[in-house]
């Protein structure tokens, strides 16, 4: 049901049924590392390119995903899923080899809540039983993609990000369980005229705030309806923004606020401002998020997903970086 | 109040500022540090080869290069350049380190489509203006010649 201006109120029920996450060896080192459910301690997943090995991860968490859920391959009704290389490859490359019908889509590091709001609302509206969504990103393809060869001794600046190396997805369904996907808010593309590629964080903190200050609008929230509200990948330059925007549209976040690019590493892992990519909000919601709702630390939780929506042959036309940001609000159910 | 119009300049404060002076200083310390190297090369080859000043030139710039190569190989060159930033990318090596990280990269494109077109991505741009400076640096000097 459409709530308000940008959001969709999944009123039928939607909830989770199982989730997995698969990180590289970087992110297995983390703070949130015993919440993952496989690890790989090298780049290459035991695969000759760094394509490959970003498709294995997607596969290898999609498959986990449905085979903990108990369900047969042939009863997921559909599979979304996106990735940042061109055309989608890892998504579409892996979504071949499945008899389910697939849908790819992109929105940047945006992209796990994106897929999700899509599934939840085909869900909530009786066009399919069960749903799998799943995203992933790979430290290598993107420095390959967007920035320079992995091994090319530039100097990176402290506003840039690190790529998170991971795949994490997750299958909704009809049938009640504990965490209900209960609402989902649709950003809109935002360019507040940043153009710096190594500092993406600046460039999404205002697609954030709209999205959340929509957020609230339409559910008629505030922060406190939540135990947490979490961004993907605004890194440490972007979070004090977005707290500071957000304080300035009356809606404090105060304490409720953190980012899943800074939970992902310690600080001494060189990660510069924090982790980004697709794979930085799912891996964090999928594992570390969802557990702690499911041993009822926590309730109400609305996961924010920001995506830079940079092309790196625009950004050499002198062009700025169109930024979106998608909201899933999650909720505890009694059972 | 931070708006639209006044985003970029209301939201330094945040952004982290790049520490110059300490940069410089790393930059210097390390571009000389691989200058000493190239130095000490080149007596080397003076010394134990026989070769004049000039004949030495290049089999120290050849060894600079293999050096920067095999370091780039064992995933050393990225680490060094994010620490001394100019003082390892302006020297030899680091236009060594440019071709050899292009081609590392591009290797699962194959030899000839991914390697051998993929090299000078990032070196290319200096071949470039290297040859057009020498170029323009070449005209003024024979121009200047003719007057003098």
């Amino acid at each position: 049901m459409k709530k308000g201006k940008y959001s969709w109120d999944f009123t039928n029920g939607v909830y989770i049924n199982s989730h997995s996450v698969i990180v590289g060896p970087k992110e297995s080192e983390g703070p949130l590392a015993s919440y993952y459910d496989m690890s790989f301690d090298d780049l290459h997943f035991e695969e000759k390119t760094w394509e490959q090995a970003e498709r294995k991860m997607l596969k290898k968490t999609i498959e986990e995903t449905i085979a903990k859920s108990g369900y047969r391959q042939d009863s997921i009704d559909i599979l979304i899923s996106g990735d940042l290389m061109n055309q989608n490859t890892a998504a579409n490359y892996v979504a071949r080899d499945y008899d389910i019908p697939f849908l790819g889509v992109f929105g940047a590091c945006s992209t796990s809540m994106e897929a999700l709001a899509i599934a939840a609302s085909l869900v909530d509206g009786h066009q399919v039983n069960r749903a799998v969504t799943g995203t992933c990103s790979h430290y290598a393809t993107a420095e390959k993609q967007f920035r320079y060869p992995t091994e090319y001794g530039g100097q990176k600046p402290d506003t840039s990000t690190s790529t998170v190396t991971g795949a994490a997805s997750i299958l909704i369904q009809k049938s009640k369980d504990a965490i209900q996907v209960e609402g989902a808010t649709i950003g809109k593309v935002i360019d507040f005229g940043m153009n710096d590629p190594f500092d993406m964080g600046s460039a999404m903190a205002p697609a954030a705030a709209e999205t959340i200050t929509s957020h609230f609008k339409d559910f008629n929230r505030t922060a406190d309806d939540y135990d947490l509200i979490l961004t993907g990948d605004l890194s440490s330059v972007g979070t004090p923004i977005l707290d500071k925007l957000m304080v300035q549209s009356g809606y404090d976040l105060g304490d409720k606020y953190k980012d899943c690019g800074s939970m992902i590493y310690y600080a001494s892992q060189n990660v510069f401002a924090g982790g980004s990519g697709c794979a930085a909000s799912a891996v964090v919601t999928y594992s570390y998020i969802l557990k702690e709702m499911k041993e009822k630390r926590l309730n109400n939780v609305l996961i924010v997903a920001t995506g830079a929506l940079l092309s790196p042959t625009v950004i050499q036309q002198k062009e700025t970086i169109p930024c979106i940001a998608h909201a899933i609000s999650l909720k505890r159910v009694e059972q | 109040m931070i708006t639209k119009d006044n985003y970029k300049k209301s939201i330094k404060p945040y952004q982290p500022k790049p520490p110059l002076i300490l940069n410089c200083v790393k930059a210097f310390v390390i571009g000389g540090l691989i200058c000493v190297i190239g130095q000490g090369l080149m007596i080397f080859y003076m010394e134990v080869f026989g070769f004049t000043q000039k004949q030495a030139g290049n089999p120290t710039v050849t060894t600079l290069i293999l050096i920067a190569a095999i370091l780039t190989g064992f995933g050393v060159y990225d680490k060094l350049g994010q620490f001394a930033g100019a003082g390892s990318a302006v020297p030899v090596t680091g236009f060594a380190n440019s071709i050899t990280s292009a081609a590392m990269e591009h290797r699962s494109e194959g030899i000839v489509l991914g390697v051998a077109s993929n090299m000078f991505k990032l070196a290319g741009s200096v071949i470039v203006f290297g040859t057009v400076a020498a170029y323009v640096v070449g005209v003024v000097r024979y121009i200047v010649q003719q007057f003098l």
